[in-house]
């Protein structure tokens, strides 16, 4: 009987809850997705809304895509895939003190997770405290993700099979910025947990950070009680565009457990490179990223997981048009191309002395039209060449993706 | 919508359509005689799932610390040592060794040959090779066209064998008789002597059968356990199997049913000429082109003709190739005729370079041939007395394979 009460009451102030939300009250503030702001700033830049007068705004994205590729000559066929659909809420709990949040369904909801969870307080523009799950700042695209922004329906391979974007953890640290003149300079340092030994012991042979991705528990244990280090500094200019450079770092593997020794500790370093600018002239954005990892496989295990790793990816994006189409009236359409390539396994084989090759590359030129700048329709072309382990002679993919972005 | 908008939305529509279309703009299938993967022609429907089941354990389960990994092992999948079911690279190659000799120059037998479990996962040693003990370091074969291989009747093999050269061409050719496992399923009109049965699979042609092959490889390759080869290659102590019947099954299924290789440009004339030096500098006495397989359930295989350039028996190859190691009755400077098939193939699974004989020690066809001696001396020299013109068909000519 009590429990139904429960059941009444709650019901009926959701029934008034719904009541109040009215279309009118959700306030959509203007925004341009695409624009200018430091990667580290891409969580506050979303576009939210507002909930009436209260602090508390919603968002989120949604992507969705059609896609046939062929790897020599054999394909899978037609696919149509719901890629993500991701979830914002942020609330400025005093002028001085915000919570942001993003919750995201991959694949339909064959991966639900809590990407992002964090309270900053701001101290001094130059000093903010955040803590919760936080993204790890290492390069740019793990920063700023958000299908919206980009012309591609597949993300970078270098930030999601070497890197391991989106990649997030349980943790607090420091960030600030500096404006001076048409400068703007800013950092950040978190301690989170970190890795885990799936880096070296998991399903894809291959040493793989993103692996570590498998483990859910890591929002709540650290799998070794070792921190994981995630630096970066980004400088930006108003007119040049920004680059940013960042670092990871911790061990990842279990050296002790009980107090007994299990194994040495063993290393993760991952440094990253990017930058991002827009040619003045012709309008032209620019966006690369390199990262380089370093990580201690053990001499005695086998040499198919590398200890050096290394990739990057450019992407161009020319806007072709500008202008008013069917009824949008600041659409535009854009021509992209992207190159892409990482190698996941830097050695050479100790029987040969000859280099391990394990890589690929891929270059994906795209037309994307965006009919408002929070939404994007995209159709890509990806050709790619990936080498094995023995460098073979490589796998060749290639097909079509089309699909769209959008905020909501 | 006004025209130009539809327009606009059809030019859209029917570029996506002609772009997925086009079929110019995919890569395109490799032809059948350039890959070593695949399953034979007319299997079922049903047999083609198993071949499916068998290729996915294969090539692409990776076994790992959680899934039963070492704590020694040489490698990590199947797929790691065979890749695109050709022949390994050095990166793979194991080493297998005895703790000494018998005084007729064989190991000791019931002791038992050993594999090294060079790779350790973190927190365990690797072993060491002990001093001053005999072994060979067995590059990974191909394993295509294994179950034509598996069907030729004890037979055929015994009809070839003449390991006392009764013929005296200098080629004598012997069956590997061996000890064999209580799991393998015993041949039809298999022959039996002194409780020793006839093996075929391996370099040395030591192991019975393909379930031999590998539950043994799961073992000792990954120190993956199974119903059938129980015992932990680290602790020697039988544990709960960390690979199930099924899956074993299905890669045996999967290599018994990949397809043989198949020759490119048999009409070609420099690869007819060079078939023609082949034969008449006597390389075809052990390296037979063609045998039959009896009857099997996969009526696909059963009573097939093939062509696999060997006659599965044990040949003395000289002192360059006795490496002091051996297993079951081989002499330790006999190998098996290994099947030529795929040859020309071997350098798209090796990673562009060719890593011949047992250790991969020849890299190049040439220099394998070079290496050939005892019975293979005569062959050798004759090709060594080959003009340029007949070495080059000849070499064309296995390149065909």
């Amino acid at each position: 009987m009590k429990g139904n009460l429960i059941f009444i009451l709650l019901s009926a102030a959701g029934l008034c809850c719904r009541a109040q939300i009215n279309p009118d009250l959700l306030k959509k503030p203007a925004g341009d997705t695409t624009g200018l702001q430091l990667n580290m700033d891409a969580v506050y830049k979303r576009p939210f809304m507002n909930l009436g007068k209260t602090p508390v705004a919603v968002g989120g994205y949604v992507e969705a895509n059609y896609q046939y590729l062929n790897e020599d000559g054999i394909s899978e066929g037609h696919q149509f895939q719901m890629r993500r659909f991701t979830f914002f809420l942020s609330s400025a709990v005093n002028k001085r003190i915000r919570f942001l949040s993003e919750l995201e369904f991959e694949d339909g909801t064959r991966e639900i997770s809590l990407e992002f969870a964090s309270v900053d307080f701001e101290l001094a523009s130059l000093l903010n405290i955040r803590g919760g799950i936080i993204m790890n700042p290492i390069g740019a695209f793990n920063q700023n993700h958000d299908g919206p922004k980009w012309e591609f329906v597949d993300r970078p391979i270098s930030a999601t099979r070497l890197l391991p974007a989106t990649w997030s953890n349980a943790g607090f640290g420091i960030f600030g910025k500096q404006y001076t003149g048409n400068w703007v300079y800013a950092y950040e340092a978190y301690l989170t947990n970190g890795f885990d030994d799936k880096i070296i012991s998991n399903s894809g042979n291959r040493t793989s950070l993103p692996a570590t991705k498998e483990n859910r528990e890591r929002f709540e244990e650290s799998f070794n009680g070792i921190p994981l280090f995630t630096g970066k500094v980004a400088l930006r200019h108003k007119k040049l565009g920004e680059l940013g450079l960042s670092y990871m770092g911790g061990i990842y593997n279990k050296f002790e457990e009980d107090g007994l020794t299990l194994d040495k500790k063993r290393s993760v370093r991952t440094f990253a490179l990017d930058l991002n600018t827009t040619l003045a002239k012709t309008g032209t954005f620019i966006n690369g990223e390199w990262a380089w990892l370093a990580v201690d496989v053990p001499e005695t295990y086998t040499e198919q997981f590398g200890r050096k790793q290394a990739g990057g990816f450019v992407d161009i994006v020319q806007p072709l048009l500008k202008r008013r189409m069917l009824d949008f009236p600041d659409a535009v359409l854009n021509a992209a191309l992207r190159l892409e390539y990482a190698d996941f396994n830097q050695g050479t084989f100790s029987s040969t002395g000859t280099n391990i090759a394990d890589h690929v590359y891929s270059i994906v030129p795209a037309v994307s039209w965006r009919p408002s700048a929070q939404t994007v329709l995209r159709l890509n072309y990806r050709y790619q060449w990936k080498t094995d382990l023995l460098g073979n002679p490589p796998a060749r993919t290639a097909g079509f993706q089309a699909g769209f972005s959008t905020y909501f | 919508m006004n025209k130009k908008h539809l327009l606009l939305l059809c030019a859209i529509f029917s570029l996506i359509v002609v772009m997925a279309s086009c079929e110019k703009i995919f890569p395109p299938a490799p032809a059948d005689d350039r890959l070593l993967d695949g399953p034979v022609a007319d299997l079922t429907g049903g047999q083609n799932r198993q071949f499916l089941n068998g290729d996915i354990a294969f090539n692409d389960e990776v076994f790992t610390t959680e899934t039963g990994l070492g704590p020694v092992f040489v490698a990590t999948s199947c797929g790691s040592c065979h890749a695109g079911d050709g022949k390994g690279h050095p990166f793979s190659t194991l080493i297998r060794f005895t703790a000494a000799k018998d005084s007729t120059g064989n190991t000791v037998l019931d002791q038992g040959p050993t594999q090294l479990q060079n790779r350790a996962i973190p927190g365990f040693l690797p072993e060491q090779l002990p001093r001053n003990v005999p072994f060979s370091k067995f590059t990974p074969p191909a394993n295509t066209g294994l179950g034509f291989i598996d069907l030729v009747p004890d037979a055929d093999l015994l009809a070839m064998a003449d390991p006392d050269d009764l013929n005296g061409d200098g080629i004598s050719g012997a069956v590997n008789w061996n000890k064999i496992p209580p799991y393998v399923t015993i041949r039809k009109n298999t022959v039996v002597k002194n409780g020793l049965y006839i093996c075929r699979f391996g370099k040395k042609g030591s192991v019975y059968d393909l379930l031999q092959q590998t539950a043994t490889a799961y073992n000792q390759d990954m120190g993956i356990t199974s119903s059938f080869e129980p015992v932990d290659t680290y602790s020697g102590l039988e544990i709960d199997p960390e690979v199930s019947d099924k899956t074993v099954n299905d890669v045996v299924f999967y290599l018994k049913t990949l397809k043989a290789p198949i020759q490119r440009m048999p009409g070609d004339p420099e690869v007819v000429k060079g078939k023609a030096v082949f034969i008449r500098i006597g390389c075809e006495s052990c390296h037979k082109q063609t045998l039959t397989t009896g009857t099997s359930t996969i009526a696909a295989l059963s009573n097939r003709q093939f062509y696999p350039y060997t006659d599965l028996l044990l040949h003395d190859m000289g002192n360059a190739l006795d490496d002091g190691f051996t297993e079951g009755s081989a002499k330790t400077s006999e190998w098996k005729t290994p099947a030529l098939w795929g040859l020309g193939l071997s350098k798209n699974s090796q990673g562009g370079r060719y890593f011949l004989l047992h250790d991969g020690r020849a890299r190049s066809i040439e220099e394998a041939i070079l290496f050939h001696g005892g019975e293979g001396l005569k062959s050798k020299t004759s090709f060594q007395g080959l003009g340029a013109e007949e070495k080059s068909s000849l070499i064309h000519f296995l390149e065909s394979l």
